[in-house]
């Protein structure tokens, strides 16, 4: 950001919204707001849409990382010197992104290539093809923006890099190898109770006591075996933390609530013809799903301008209101509203009166970063973790890798004909929540040892071999014969790690405060839960507007143009 | 493409649907008059494509197009080229009709017409079929096509259960993929195909792919089907196999003159009362067989060859095939003591309804002593009537259950060659029992109990006369007792088997066969009289069985029992004495398999439902005197036809006109008023009592 070409002036100088940042929930915001016929000013200080939920190239992912892995500079002192009825309150960054670890183990093959590279930021993220997410872009026409292609499978794996296919259809139950008759018929049986009770059979109906126990106990209580259990509650219903430990579960979910997930997943699946599994991948990356609301704003009227970092917040002297903010090029723009990425704390001076008027409103936003961090990791290869299939979903349940393992871990490869990397190569997606940044090393290195190879050093081939070979002695077990061929199979290399990119991100939760902040990325595998936040965040600031009149919709082919390609 | 609500149609649709029929009644009329001129110029033609795709069940239009090819393949110039371009015209109408309606019986038979001309190629019959099988994966035109194309192109069988396997995989509720995988098979099978060639290292392979679809989905029919076809394919035996006969190996039969005997010496399973001094030989087979005469069963009785033995089939169709086989052989009476010896198969043409060669020639002998007649027979009358009454059995005394028990040993045949070969299919059960034992632990399932009961009873079956006892039918039993009440639809089906797997108990061994063998006794007359009476008398039977072990039964009492059909008793060849009373038979011609029943003598169907039912549905499965071989035999005896209540009561003359009855009991059902009576004493004048009246 040291080169930026000279400021033009924005005009006009007065909006009823500036939003600073392009992530999805400000990109949904300022899509919504223009809808509304509200004056949008959308400003992101990054020449790329997306911020924390955009796709980079290779080369400027680290960087991105690490301008949000530091406290800046303490802000500069008040300058109350200011000459006109405003006081100036300086933006402060807080750190987003702590123990970043980049290891390059083929400089000359990547640097060449870093723009053919679009890797995500928050990932792994996929759509499931009947979630909130997919409804917005079809009901608010933005798919039009967008291509999709299939995630064609979704996989559990277990510590000797085993990968088992899930069986989440009547189909996949039959055809499943490694399930036993007896568990076949339970599961489907169980399946056919969930789609009894959401079809609201009359004779098929799961108690409200049962609804409300925890989901881990309804599927013991239908006898369902662990391996089973396991299937449901981390690779179809996508449950975080260990479901049958109390002490360590943050998320216990409920029977109602793993219901709720269980008929999303069955939703998903067959919605679309050409998309095989439950999920979706945009093609470029999930950057493009923030650049697609972009432009759906802009097409409403939202005025954007990019390369624009803002420097100070400007409030009114005497009640201390939100007036606009300061330009990094000294312009000053004025709006009713504003809405800040996560990115970004503002410090009130000290002395005045907090003027909160909106403080502790919503119970909803009172609990703000508490929720731990996310460990993100990003690999690059040139196998695939499994022959014949490129774009996959992996989950690594709690305990599955090792005994301390408290919550899943999510692995999403995407293969070169998404456009997210060199033609012939894979981008793997890592993620698991942690405590800490040494828990979340811990557990993204734990599957990338069961899967990869990774070279001690970029130089030394021998000390690559002879990780092969131990690894290899270990992983080795007869079940991986029956299993559905997992890398580990006999006379199967594990892939050889390329580049990796290993990160913590803050979950930062939006804020409706003296002004609103959106959040940051969570630790979910689609954006159910981020665009109910958005929408919330909408709700506030325009109490009284709707969030995309069914009017808007432009696209009544939009299911056609939603479907991935062939 | 199943199970899709109709919807009213909507104004608009039906305004549509006029206008369409308004052009196709134009379309059909030009097409008619190019018709009846037989116009086959270009335009003409087309216009009957255009009619077929619009309509594509216009079978005469299918038709003019035949014509329409045969013209153009016999113009003078023609040529390698215009056969492929009219061929291919006729491909492209196929399509494109079928795209219209894609279960058009004209359409695809159109296509297989075109076929035979030698054209299209198998990839592209294949293309088109797919795009087909995917709209609709269970559309049973398109599977028949299949066959026809697979077969007629050479294709592989391999290849094409490979391509059901898939059909499979994506939806395994397919009853048409199933149902072309077990033709596959069989074909496979006959043929001896690389890697086909035993039974018992495919069908383990089958069972564990059914298995998953069962377990995953016990509640879909369709896998169901094919695993009765895996199930009938390890139990029955490719050849067919003699299961027993009367008399039995190794035994004595005492032949007498009349009907009051000491049987001292001899077991009275196998003494029988003989007018005319021939007997019965009853061979009974596994399965239906043809081809049973003299040349491939030869039968030796003492010095004499009997070639010209007459072997007649018994079954109630008047086909040439049946499990059981009669022949009537005379014993001169000059020879009191003779050895019969009957060899079956040596010679071949002994067959199954399924093409298979009878191969386990066997040999039956048995000794026939004639013990000659002490009274005249014009004797025997008034007294020697005889009454099923409580009070006139006695249990069989104990002094003579040896003999009974060696008789009884004689009835069965053992094939111990097929036995040893077939070790596979016991495991095969074996662990089919195990694995439905187990899916009924984890669901409560009809077609699992169901299947369960089937397994062990064959398995029962397969096992028998060296388990010597049937070691799951009181599990069995209690399946079918189940299912009666956990299936009130089918009820009757499962009592019917049910029926049959409590005889096939009773007469698995000989205690508990003995528990229903009584000494019949009367009131009158004070000797030991007549043979054994079976009785199986209040059972709840619905239906009979188990008549391999009953063949030497003279005497049987079936009385209070819930029979609808006697259906396979005429292999009873020795009855004399029936007792159906109290039963549930609804008509005459339920009591068709009697007519075969040449010793019968003495018969109670009284308390019966005959008569109830206006509607007689056996009807349309017995033979009536309008089918043809009977009603000649009606129309060449003029005394009847002549007689107007015997025309009206058609069913009881065919019944009973062949019938040699002495007594008959028929109160108690809802035809026996006195005018039916009248006509059946018409119709058997050497009747000597109904219903416990003396007749002059």
């Amino acid at each position: 950001m040291d080169d930026i070409p000279p400021y033009p002036p924005i005009d006009p100088t007065t909006f009823d919204l500036i939003v600073i940042g392009t992530g999805l929930p400000e990109s949904i915001i300022a899509a919504a707001s223009s809808t509304a016929s509200k004056s949008v000013l959308h400003l992101d200080p990054y020449p790329f849409y997306g911020s924390h939920f955009s796709s980079l190239p290779l080369a400027d992912l680290p960087s991105f990382l690490s301008s949000h892995s530091t406290s800046p500079s303490p802000p500069r002192s008040p300058s109350s010197d200011d000459p006109n009825e405003f006081s100036l309150l300086e933006f402060a960054t807080r750190p987003l992104y702590s123990s970043i670890d980049i290891s390059t183990f083929s400089p000359n093959l990547l640097d060449q290539h870093s723009r053919k590279f679009n890797l995500d930021v928050a990932g792994p993220r996929v759509f499931f093809c009947a979630d909130k997410s997919i409804e917005l872009l079809l009901r608010t026409g933005t798919n039009q923006y967008m291509e999709f292609k299939s995630v064609d499978a979704t996989f559990v794996g277990d510590n000797k890099g085993n990968l088992w296919s899930v069986p989440d259809s009547r189909a996949a139950i039959f055809k499943d190898k490694s399930l036993g008759l007896v568990e076949k018929n339970k599961l489907m049986r169980f399946f056919k109770l969930v789609q009894g009770h959401l079809a609201g059979e009359q004779d098929i109906k799961i108690s409200e006591e049962d609804l409300q126990s925890p989901f881990v106990d309804f599927l013991n209580k239908m006898g369902l075996p662990p391996k089973i259990k396991s299937f449901i509650l981390y690779a179809i219903a996508m449950a975080d933390y260990d479901q049958e430990d109390t002490g360590v579960c943050r998320d216990l979910l409920k029977t109602k609530d793993g219901i709720d997930q269980l008929a999303l997943y069955n939703a998903s699946i067959g919605r679309f013809q050409n998309a095989s599994g439950a999920f979706l991948y945009p093609i470029y990356g999930q950057g493009e799903l923030s650049q697609a609301f972009c432009r759906r704003a802009a097409v409403k009227g939202c005025l954007y301008v990019l390369r624009m970092p803002v420097t100070a917040l400007l409030v009114d002297k005497d009640t201390g209101c939100y007036k606009g903010v300061r330009l990094a090029s000294g312009q000053d723009i004025f709006s009713q509203k504003l809405i800040l990425d996560p990115t970004f704390k503002v410090t009130l001076p000290s002395g005045s009166s907090p003027p909160l008027p909106l403080k502790e409103k919503l119970p909803f936003f009172s609990l703000k970063d508490d929720k731990g961090k996310i460990a993100r990791g990003i690999c690059i290869t040139k196998t695939s973790l499994k022959p014949d299939i490129s774009n996959f979903l992996v989950v690594y349940p709690p305990r599955s890798l090792f005994p301390e393992q408290v919550t899943s871990i999510r692995l999403l490869q995407i293969a070169s004909n998404l456009a997210v990397c060199l033609p012939g190569m894979f981008v793997l997606y890592i993620s698991a929540l942690c405590n800490d940044d040494d828990q979340g090393k811990k557990l993204i290195h734990a599957v990338m040892n069961t899967l990869l190879t990774v070279p001690l050093d970029s130089e030394s081939n021998a000390a690559v071999q002879s990780e092969t070979a131990e690894n290899g002695s270990a992983v080795q077990d007869e079940t991986s014969e029956s299993s559905s061929g997992g890398p580990s199979d006999s006379g199967e290399e594990k892939p050889t790690l390329l580049w990796s990119a290993l990160y913590s991100q803050e979950l930062t939760l939006g804020q409706v405060d003296f002004i609103c902040s959106t959040p940051m990325p969570d630790g979910k595998l689609n954006y159910n839960d981020l665009i109910d936040t958005t929408f919330k965040i909408f709700q506030e600031i325009y109490p009284g507007e709707e969030f995309f009149p069914e009017t808007s919709l432009e696209n009544p082919e939009g299911d056609g143009d939603a479907s991935p390609e062939t | 493409m199943h199970g899709r609500p109709r919807k009213a149609p909507k104004p608009e649709d039906e305004a549509a649907s006029s206008a369409k029929a308004q052009k196709l009644r134009a379309l059909q009329t030009q097409f008619f008059s190019f018709h009846h001129n037989k116009i086959y110029t270009k335009e003409a033609v087309e216009l009957s494509a255009k009619l077929l795709e619009i309509n594509p069940e216009s079978y005469t239009a299918w038709n003019y197009r035949k014509l329409a090819v045969e013209h153009y393949l016999n113009l003078p110039d023609c040529n390698p080229d215009s056969i492929k371009s009219v061929l291919d015209d006729e491909l492209r109408v196929v399509e494109n009709a079928l795209r219209q309606n894609f279960k058009s019986y004209g359409a695809w038979h159109h296509r297989k017409w075109v076929l035979s001309k030698g054209h299209s190629s198998i990839d592209n019959e294949l293309r088109l079929l797919d795009k087909f099988q995917k709209a609709d994966s269970r559309n049973f035109h398109a599977w028949n096509y299949r066959r026809f194309v697979a077969e007629s192109m050479k294709r592989s069988e391999q290849d094409e259960l490979k391509y059901t396997e898939d059909m499979i995989y994506a939806n395994f509720s397919n009853y048409s993929a199933w149902h072309n995988r077990s033709v596959l098979l069989s074909a496979l099978f006959d043929k001896k195909a690389e890697g086909f060639l035993l039974k018992e290292k495919v069908l383990p392979e089958e069972y564990e792919f059914i298995h998953q679809a069962i377990f995953t989905d016990p509640d879909d029919q369709s896998g169901w089907f094919y695993h009765l076809w895996l199930l009938d394919q390890t139990v029955t035996t490719d050849s067919p196999l003699l299961a027993s006969s009367w008399p039995g190996h190794g035994s004595d039969v005492l032949l007498v003159g009349d009907r009051c005997y000491n049987g001292s010496a001899f077991s009275p399973f196998s003494a029988l009362h003989s007018d005319s001094g021939s007997f019965p030989i009853v061979l009974y087979f596994n399965q239906p067989v043809r081809g049973v005469n003299s040349s491939t069963v030869t039968v030796e009785c003492g010095f004499n060859k009997n070639e010209d033995l007459l072997w007649k089939p018994l079954s109630a169709s008047n086909s040439q095939t049946a499990r059981v086989w009669v022949a009537h052989l005379k014993v001169s009476s000059s020879d009191l003591h003779s050895t019969v010896e009957v060899s079956v198969g040596h010679t071949k043409g002994i067959i199954s309804t399924r093409g298979f060669e009878y191969s386990h020639p066997s040999m039956l002998s048995f000794k026939v002593h004639v013990q000659p007649m002490e009274r005249d027979s014009s004797q025997v009358s008034v007294a020697e009537s005889i009454s099923l009454r409580e009070e006139n059995f006695k249990v069989y005394g104990k002094q003579s259950e040896e003999s009974i028990i060696d008789s009884f040993d004689q009835l069965i045949i053992k094939n111990g060659h097929e036995t040893t070969a077939s070790n596979w299919r016991f495991e095969a059960l074996a662990k089919e029992i195990e694995c439905f034992r187990e899916l009924l632990s984890l669901v409560d399932c009809k077609i699992g109990k169901l299947t369960l009961a089937r397994l062990l009873k064959a398995y029962d079956a397969m096992s028998y006369p060296f388990a010597n006892k049937l070691v799951h039918s009181e599990e069995v039993l209690e399946l079918y007792s189940d299912l009666m009440k956990l299936d009130r639809t089918h009820y009757q089906f499962y009592k019917d088997e049910r029926s049959i797997v409590l005889l096939q108990k009773v007469t698995s061994s000989k205690g508990s066969l003995l528990q229903h063998c009584f000494q019949y006794k009367d009131s009158v007359s004070s000797a030991i009289c007549g043979p054994i009476c079976l009785r199986l008398n209040n059972l709840s039977l619905s239906r009979m069985g188990a008549f391999e072990k009953l063949l030497w039964v003279q005497m049987l009492d079936l009385s209070h029992n819930e029979l609808q059909s006697i259906e396979g008793l005429e292999a009873m060849q020795l009855l004399s004495c029936l007792s159906l009373r109290n039963n549930k038979l609804r008509s005459l011609t339920a009591l068709e398999p009697l007519r075969k029943l040449k010793l019968l003598r003495i018969l109670d169907i009284s308390y019966n439902q005959i008569g109830d039912h206006s509607i007689d549905t056996t009807r349309y499965v017995c033979s009536s005197p309008l089918s043809h071989s009977v009603g000649s035999e009606l129309n060449r005896d003029e005394t009847v036809t002549s007689d107007v209540a015997l025309i009206n009561n058609w069913e009881a003359f065919y019944i009973f006109k062949d019938f040699n009855l002495n007594q008959l009991d028929i109160v108690g059902n809802t035809i026996a008023d006195e005018k039916f009576k009248s006509v059946l004493v018409k119709i058997m004048p050497k009747l000597k009592q109904l219903d416990g009246k003396l007749l002059d």
